[in-house]
């Protein structure tokens, strides 16, 4: 059960532009030095960003793990590498835990588990940016197409 | 073929070392300046498309773009500019009108930058707005001359009248001009501020009728839109004869602008040319239009205020006599400076005269007839900040219109290609890929805040002056001084030359 | 027009006043005026004084009073020449001074009694007021060194450079009989005075005096110049008296109207108001919104029947109130008042915008 003062990404697709900033700030906050130019010329392989932007015609928005009150992808890890953080409500990937079985990138029926191409053989999907403020993609999208708002 | 010759404006500076290749400006640039190479993973950037929008710029995530005027100088001539040797070439490849949008940017004198304010000191103290109330509110439309009272009961009808919170309203841009998000967010912050905003010669879309309170509906020449729902949705009629930016002429929405929406909000048929003839061909003499502002007032039961939006032209002050006596309940003129979606550029630089010496000369010649109370004026055509809000009522108007503030305030860069229907910031296109881009909510927002921080700055103004309701600064010419000014300009603005006491 | 130290600048006001009024109509002389005035001497700093005094001529009631201030001779000719084409004089004479050190007489000064000889066929749309009005404006614009101090009937204005006491003595005002008697010390900030520009100022019969500065001049100025009044004097005051006369005398309207006129109230206070009164006060707001003064400023206004006291909407500038019996006294100090009338039955101070009415009893 979702409780009321969780927030969760709410997708507004008729203010999107299709400009993909905010894949480039979920790179960066999902890299190691967390410097855009480090992240995008320094490292090595490329960091992943966790979002992915869905585009038809004019229409876009981005679209990221809905952190599902039902999720499949839960019910579906056989390692239990998939969890529930009980503060913010967000299902998290343990990537110490993960096998990279990929069970839930198969169930989730959104598609926004990635296979994690950089080191190990992990999932890779959004996580809410833990420990900041509000998800950074929500904070650099210049026309406010995605928000974070508690769930009615 | 000849080559073509014409010098770009602005060239295009990117820092490689900043840049990511994340392509954010290859995507967002309407006029595809940037493009990305796969084989090379590097972006190069075509100068000669660049209108100098800025959009990309603002977006870059490191900053590694900047924008610049194309250093490639002709030879130093200030007669035979590079602008207008640009002009020649183009038109000499083309043989076509040249068109600009926005409003005239040629260095004609700025009378609001020569005109200075009063603040009182010592013999009159100053009052703080943080302490005192300080009165903004403003009523537009015909106003009785004297009060007939009977049994200590009101014995007259006050005609209808327009209430304003603050003396600043959202100036004619159609739908069409500017896209729906453009509208709708005017449309929002005027009523939220408590204003109205001007729905331009494009008629009113349907999911506007809701704000109709704080709607000035437009009749112009070519009638778009106009039936007998549009006109009961306002709170007021304007009859557009001219506008600043284009007068004397009239306006073209191309065909290729006319979609389904377009179509239907004003009333032609999709894809064909929305043409606005130069005069209203119904009104040719000022008793012509005494019978529209009677047949619109008719329509409307007289329960709404008509008025009339002129261009400011050498014989302002006795047109605008006129069109008092012909029934008008206010005159709105529109200056040199005023804005446009699309006009020719040398219509735009060249015909007019300054909104500041209009203002003056109606005001004093409504006074010496003693018909000022008839009708309210407005005055717009270039009014940047607060302190030309106060000069602009100082000077004898009521209120004052803004366009260019507005669009300014939602993103806009006067990069003046609105004509292009390319607008990368969403407001001057119909491009569904564009219009995304303006969220009616994040331009409510900064609308709102422009007229809040305006008012509050007006309000500081005021004070200073030792005056605590706007009414008292109307056509108070005492406050201003001229600095810098001839004898002539003066005269014509009816104030004393800064040094002189009263 | 010859550029006077200052008459042609607008001096601001800071000043004392004082307004006395018997509403029975009793008569007194002069020395209680100048007695309250003299009170409040630190509020001038000597470069003006004047009383208007009203009831003083009642032998020649019927007949337009014109004290008249000459600089020359020729001045007093060209006057006289132009009053002969349109009135008859009864009488003139000077005004009775007597020498005082501390004033410099540099003026002629004259009265005259006067009839006006038109008939109310030669003009369609004025009356002898409107006439009298342009007599005076005339005077004061087009000849040259010559200015009408007061235009009334039974009431005369007497005022020049100096502590208004010693003005008061200068003119001999004790010996004079009026039911309503108010007087103005002055602080003008510039050095030298034109006796022309104290206070009272006087059209017809209204005479002001005012402490204050009118922000809404400019406005003001120019709404009244399309109803034909020429502020010529430059001094706040002028638009004050003429406001009272378009509003009071042309447009009919009584003086607790004007009084909301000039000081309107706050849209905030018309918006509560229940749905009637709402409306009234929005359509006299929106009507006469050029005639609202902004500014500080504390005015007595007085004709031959009322005298009102008035501040402005923000009360910048003192006033006090007082009634003793039938007398009605308006000041800018307490003191003033009980210098003359140790007990009253009621003092206080009016609220801003609130008029003090004094209204004479047939």
């Amino acid at each position: 059960m979702v409780d009321k003062n969780q927030k969760r990404i709410i997708i507004r697709e008729e203010y999107c532009m299709g400009c993909r900033l905010c894949e480039v700030y979920c790179l960066v906050q999902h890299s190691k030095t967390k410097n855009i130019i480090k992240a995008y010329k320094g490292e090595y392989p490329k960091p992943q960003p966790r979002i992915i932007i869905e585009e038809k015609g004019y229409l876009s928005f981005a679209l990221q793990c809905r952190h599902c009150e039902d999720a499949s992808c839960l019910e579906a890890c056989i390692t239990g590498a998939m969890y529930r953080d009980k503060k913010t409500g967000a299902v998290l990937c343990n990537e110490d835990k993960c096998v990279g079985c990929w069970m839930c990138i198969m169930v989730c029926p959104f598609g926004v588990i990635q296979r994690n191409r950089t080191t190990k053989k992990v999932a890779s999907k959004c996580d809410l940016c833990l420990g900041e403020e509000i998800p950074v993609c929500i904070k650099n999208c210049p026309n406010e197409a995605i928000i974070f708002k508690e769930m009615e | 073929m000849t080559k073509k010759t014409a010098i770009s404006e602005f060239i295009v500076e990117r820092d490689k070392e900043k840049c990511i290749t994340c392509q954010v400006c290859c995507r967002m640039c309407a006029n595809d300046v940037h493009i990305h190479d796969i084989e090379t993973d590097e972006i190069i950037s075509d100068s000669n498309k660049c209108v100098g929008c800025h959009f990309c710029e603002t977006l870059c995530p490191t900053g590694a773009l900047v924008i610049k005027r194309n250093p490639s100088e002709l030879k130093i001539n200030a007669n035979w500019t590079k602008e207008i040797i640009n002009d020649i070439t183009k038109q000499a490849e083309t043989g076509g009108v040249l068109l600009t949008g926005m409003g005239c940017d040629k260095p004609y004198p700025i009378y609001f930058d020569h005109i200075v304010l009063n603040a009182s000191q010592v013999t009159n103290p100053s009052i703080d707005p943080l302490r005192e109330p300080m009165e903004l509110r403003t009523y537009l439309g015909r106003k009785p001359e004297k009060i007939e009272i009977k049994d200590s009961k009101l014995e007259i009808e006050i005609a209808p009248l327009l209430r304003l919170e603050t003396p600043i309203l959202f100036t004619a841009m159609s739908y069409g001009s500017i896209s729906l998000n453009a509208c709708i967010a005017l449309a929002r912050a005027a009523e939220e501020v408590g204003i109205l905003y001007n729905t331009g010669e494009g008629g009113l879309h349907k999911d506007l009728y809701k704000y109709g309170k704080n709607t000035i509906v437009q009749c112009a020449s070519g009638r778009f839109g106009v039936y007998k729902e549009y006109l009961e949705a306002g709170a007021a009629i304007e009859i557009k004869i001219g506008q600043g930016a284009k007068p004397g002429i009239g306006g073209h929405l191309p065909g290729e602008k006319v979609s389904e929406e377009i179509s239907q909000t004003r009333m032609i048929p999709v894809g064909t040319d929305a043409l606005s003839p130069a005069p209203h061909h119904d009104i040719y003499s000022i008793e012509d239009l005494r019978q529209l502002i009677f047949a619109l007032k008719e329509a409307t039961r007289y329960k709404k205020p008509v008025g009339v939006k002129i261009a400011a032209v050498h014989n302002i002050a006795p047109i605008a006599s006129g069109i008092v006596r012909a029934g008008a309940d206010f005159v709105a003129i529109d200056g040199l400076r005023g804005g446009t979606g699309a006009a020719p550029k040398v219509i735009r630089d060249n015909v007019g005269i300054p909104i500041e010496l209009a203002i003056a000369v109606v005001d004093q010649r409504l006074r010496e007839e003693r018909i000022r109370h008839q009708a309210s004026i407005i005055a717009g055509g270039g009014i940047r900040n607060s302190a030309d809000v106060i000069k602009a009522i100082a000077l004898g108007a009521d209120a004052v219109y803004i366009g260019t503030a507005a669009l300014v305030a939602m993103g806009c860069h006067v990069c003046q290609k609105c004509y292009t229907g390319k607008c990368n910031w969403g407001i001057a296109t119909q491009d569904p890929y564009l219009t995304k881009r303006l969220n009616p909510e994040i331009a409510k927002n900064r609308l709102v805040n422009l007229l809040r921080a305006w008012s509050l700055e007006i309000k500081e103004m005021l004070g200073g002056m030792g005056i605590n309701a706007i009414e008292s600064l109307r056509g108070n010419r005492d406050q201003l001084r001229g600095a810098g000014l001839s004898d002539t300009d003066l005269k014509l603005l009816g104030i004393k030359p800064a040094g002189e006491a009263w | 027009m010859r550029l006077e130290p200052d008459r042609d600048y607008r001096i601001p006001s800071a000043c004392g006043i004082i307004g006395i009024m018997s509403q029975n109509g009793e008569r007194f002389n002069g020395e209680l005026a100048i007695k309250a005035i003299s009170c409040m001497r630190e509020r001038s700093n000597g470069l003006g004084g004047g009383f208007s005094a009203y009831g003083i001529y009642p032998e020649y009631k019927d007949f337009w009073c014109f004290h008249l201030l000459y600089d020359k001779e020729n001045a007093k000719s060209s006057t006289e020449d132009y009053l002969k084409k349109f009135y008859t004089i009864k009488k003139d004479e000077p005004i009775p001074t007597r020498k005082i050190d501390k004033i410099q007489k540099r003026n002629i000064l004259w009265r005259y009694f006067l009839n006006s000889q038109i008939k109310p066929t030669d003009y369609t749309d004025k009356n002898e007021e409107d006439f009298v009005v342009d007599t005076v404006m005339f005077i004061n614009s087009k000849i040259e060194g010559a200015f009408v101090v007061s235009s009334g009937k039974n009431m005369g204005i007497f005022k020049g450079v100096g502590y208004p006491e010693d003005i008061g003595r200068f003119y001999c005002l004790e010996e004079y009989q009026g039911y309503l008697w108010t007087a103005h010390g002055r602080f003008p900030t510039n050095t030298v005075g034109w006796w022309g520009g104290a206070h009272p100022f006087g059209i017809l019969d209204w005479s002001v005096i005012h402490n204050g500065e009118i922000s809404s001049y400019g406005i003001n100025r120019r709404y009244l110049l399309n109803y034909g009044y020429q502020c010529t004097l430059f001094t706040d005051t002028e638009v004050i008296a003429y406001l009272f006369d378009l509003l009071h005398r042309k447009h009919k309207l009584n003086f607790e109207i004007i009084a909301k006129i000039l000081t309107s109230l706050f849209w905030e206070e018309i918006e509560r108001m229940p749905e009637e009164q709402k409306k009234f006060y929005l359509a006299l707001r929106i009507t006469y919104g050029s005639a609202l003064v902004n500014g500080p400023f504390a005015v007595v206004v007085a004709n031959s029947n009322t005298m009102v006291g008035l501040n402005d909407r923000l009360k910048l500038r003192p006033q006090v109130a007082a009634t003793k019996d039938n007398f009605v006294y308006i000041a800018s100090e307490e003191s003033a008042i009980r210098e003359i009338c140790p007990k009253p039955d009621r003092v206080w101070l009016p609220k801003a915008g609130e008029p003090v009415i004094g209204r004479l009893r047939n």
